[in-house]
């Protein structure tokens, strides 16, 4: 299936990344190639075939792990903004939104 | 320890003993005996790195402070009581979260990221004793084979630095090779500790899936990912997996089977082993010598009184592909966090909130995760969804029956880990989809979620390590470390000097 730029484009924008006009033309025909090879998939049968959304399958086949919804001990706030790019008052600070 | 090993064994005048830095199992014996202090098995490690790693580019950080005072908290435990990994120099890749020592999963967007935490294996490594002797090099977020797209520095095979140790965990395959760490941590994806480990002449194992908690690992394929250890013998690779093995409940994929005691599985006779050579495993791709090498290695595992059949795995010829779609799909979502608000890079004087998201990515973001993010946001994309992500999720269920069938009259495969040796550095870093293909033997356990190892089974001509791979059905770990332990006890490979 080919991709056009604008598609390119498209796909960026939900994925909140930029691709400048030097940039583009390489990486769509990258993308191409990365689709065209994907394409091989279709040759397959998977009539009736389950979907594999995940292999965790404990060997005793015990449910997968749940905990009853309890507050705990959690990072500090001093510690969980620690690595903010910038932070105020306790809280994550963004560029002004509105 | 079977193989020739000669730069680096050092000879203690005090006590009058032999003591080889790569061998972890030899290094708790004398810690634990406090013939050897943990603080000089630090030393050599730090002088060892100090020495080799100028010329290899394995290590981000590597503090000697901070380490030797963590080898002398060992030294006072164990005048209370043994440590099952006493003293043993463990380096760890850095996309494995180390509390207060920074972990940047080879990427700018982390370049300056503290973690306030450690991941459970980094918990559970220090509870038996092992000292963190640094953070290793990786390919960015592991998106890689060559660790080449780390954002800070290449990263040398130590026989032949010209070439690329493989990837991503290369950093950690690079410091058990050359002996600046006994054992190490990597993280497999598609085949990112077996590849290095068989580029770098150690023994690599991707446990199942969800045998090793995953809490603390940057998260890049969640239905993939698992956290695999690397070292110079199978006997220490079970040493290690005891320690680290197990369900946690901070990772609610970790498995709760029980963990055996892998050292002592390595002791039970091998018994009569079915193995299994799937034949899609040999066909075009594999560079002759390596095949010549594999199936001598074939060979030599039927002497060890196994019988050996062939097999068919035949969906591997669309292995890459699916994974390619499942593990971008993932990483897509995972990403998504790097966005410049809670932690990590963030661009300058964005414009408004957009501006920054994007900004912020695409400059923190190398091309390789960038392209991966892009194919993952398209595959899951609406009109998209149905033809190219649901598709893939059943073609993984057909790979997982492939193995399904061939553990039916198997006990192990048999067959290569990578269609090469070691490529020159730079080889393939213009050809993302030549670089995927060097995945194509490894991919499949990944998506099936079963245990892997990578042993060593021979040289090149050029003198380029070439590995063997075991793969058995899933927690199958002892009887995957026993057969790969008799191996190597009986056919030792002379390894070439090391370059450093």
């Amino acid at each position: 299936m080919p991709i056009t730029r604008d598609e390119v484009l498209k796909i960026a924008d939900l994925a909140r990344l930029r691709f400048s006009e030097e940039e583009l033309d390489g990486f769509t025909a990258q993308f191409q190639d990365i689709l065209d090879y994907i394409e091989r998939l279709r040759q397959v049968d998977v009539e009736g075939v389950e979907p594999t959304i995940h292999v965790s399958l404990p060997a005793d086949g015990a449910p997968l792990m749940f905990r009853e919804d309890e507050p705990r001990e959690s990072l500090p706030v001093e510690e969980a903004l620690g690595n903010a790019p910038d932070a105020a008052a306790g809280h994550f600070r963004v560029p002004k939104v509105l | 320890m079977p193989r020739t090993l000669p730069p680096v064994i050092f000879v203690f005048p005090r006590c009058y003993r032999v003591m080889d830095i790569r061998d972890a199992h030899a290094i708790q014996g004398f810690v634990n005996s406090r013939e050897i202090s943990a603080r000089e098995v630090a030393e050599l490690s730090l002088a060892r790195i100090a020495e080799a790693d100028p010329g290899l580019g394995a290590f981000l950080a590597c503090d000697s402070r901070r380490v030797l005072e963590r080898a002398e908290a060992v030294d006072r435990a164990v005048r209370e009581r043994p440590l099952p990994l006493a003293g043993v120099p463990v380096a760890v890749k850095d996309n494995i979260s180390t509390r207060g020592i920074c972990t940047t999963c080879g990427s700018r967007m982390l370049e300056s990221y503290i973690p306030p935490y450690n991941a459970t294996v980094v918990e559970r490594l220090e509870a038996a004793g092992a000292v963190v002797v640094g953070k290793v090099n990786c390919d960015e977020f592991a998106m890689g084979s060559s660790t080449e797209n780390s954002a800070f520095q290449v990263t040398r095979n130590p026989y032949d630095l010209d070439r690329v140790p493989g990837g991503s965990s290369g950093g950690s395959a690079v410091a058990v090779a050359a002996g600046m760490a006994a054992l190490a941590l990597g993280s497999e994806t598609g085949g990112s500790v077996r590849q290095p480990a068989s580029f770098c002449n150690v023994v690599g194992l991707k446990p199942t899936y969800g045998r090793i908690s995953r809490y603390g690992l940057a998260a890049f394929a969640s239905s993939i990912d698992c956290i695999g250890p690397l070292g110079n013998s199978p006997r220490d690779i079970a040493l290690l997996l005891g320690q680290i093995a197990g369900r946690d409940p901070m990772d609610a994929t970790s498995a709760p089977a029980p963990v055996p005691d892998y050292a002592a599985e390595l002791d039970r006779p091998l018994g009569r082993l079915r193995l299994g050579v799937p034949k899609e495993y040999f066909g075009q791709g594999l560079d002759p010598e390596v095949k010549a090498a594999v199936e001598a290695g074939i060979r030599n595992a039927g002497r060890l009184g196994c019988d050996v059949v062939e097999v068919s795995l035949p969906h591997t010829p669309f292995a890459i592909a699916d994974y390619c779609i499942i593990a971008s799909a993932e990483a897509s979502s995972n990403l998504a966090r790097y966005d410049g608000v809670k932690y990590g890079f963030r661009v300058e004087a964005p414009e408004d909130l957009m501006d920054m998201y994007q900004h912020t990515r695409t400059l923190g973001f190398g091309p390789e995760v960038r392209r991966r993010i892009m194919i993952g946001t398209y595959v899951l994309s609406s009109g998209c969804y149905d033809a190219y992500y649901v598709r893939a999720m059943k073609v993984r269920t057909l790979i997982r029956r492939d193995f399904e069938r061939a553990f039916g009259r198997v006990d192990a495969l048999l067959g290569p880990v990578s269609p090469t040796a070691a490529f020159r550095i730079g080889e393939k870093a213009e050809d993302p989809l030549a670089m995927y293909h060097s995945d194509i033997y490894t991919v499949t356990a990944g998506l099936a979620g079963i245990p892997a190892v990578s042993i060593p089974c021979g040289f090149t001509g050029g003198g380029l390590p070439i590995g063997m791979q075991i793969m058995t059905n899933l927690f199958q770990e002892g009887l995957l470390l026993r057969l790969a332990q008799a191996y190597t006890r009986e056919f030792p490979v002379v390894s070439p000097p090391l370059r450093v």
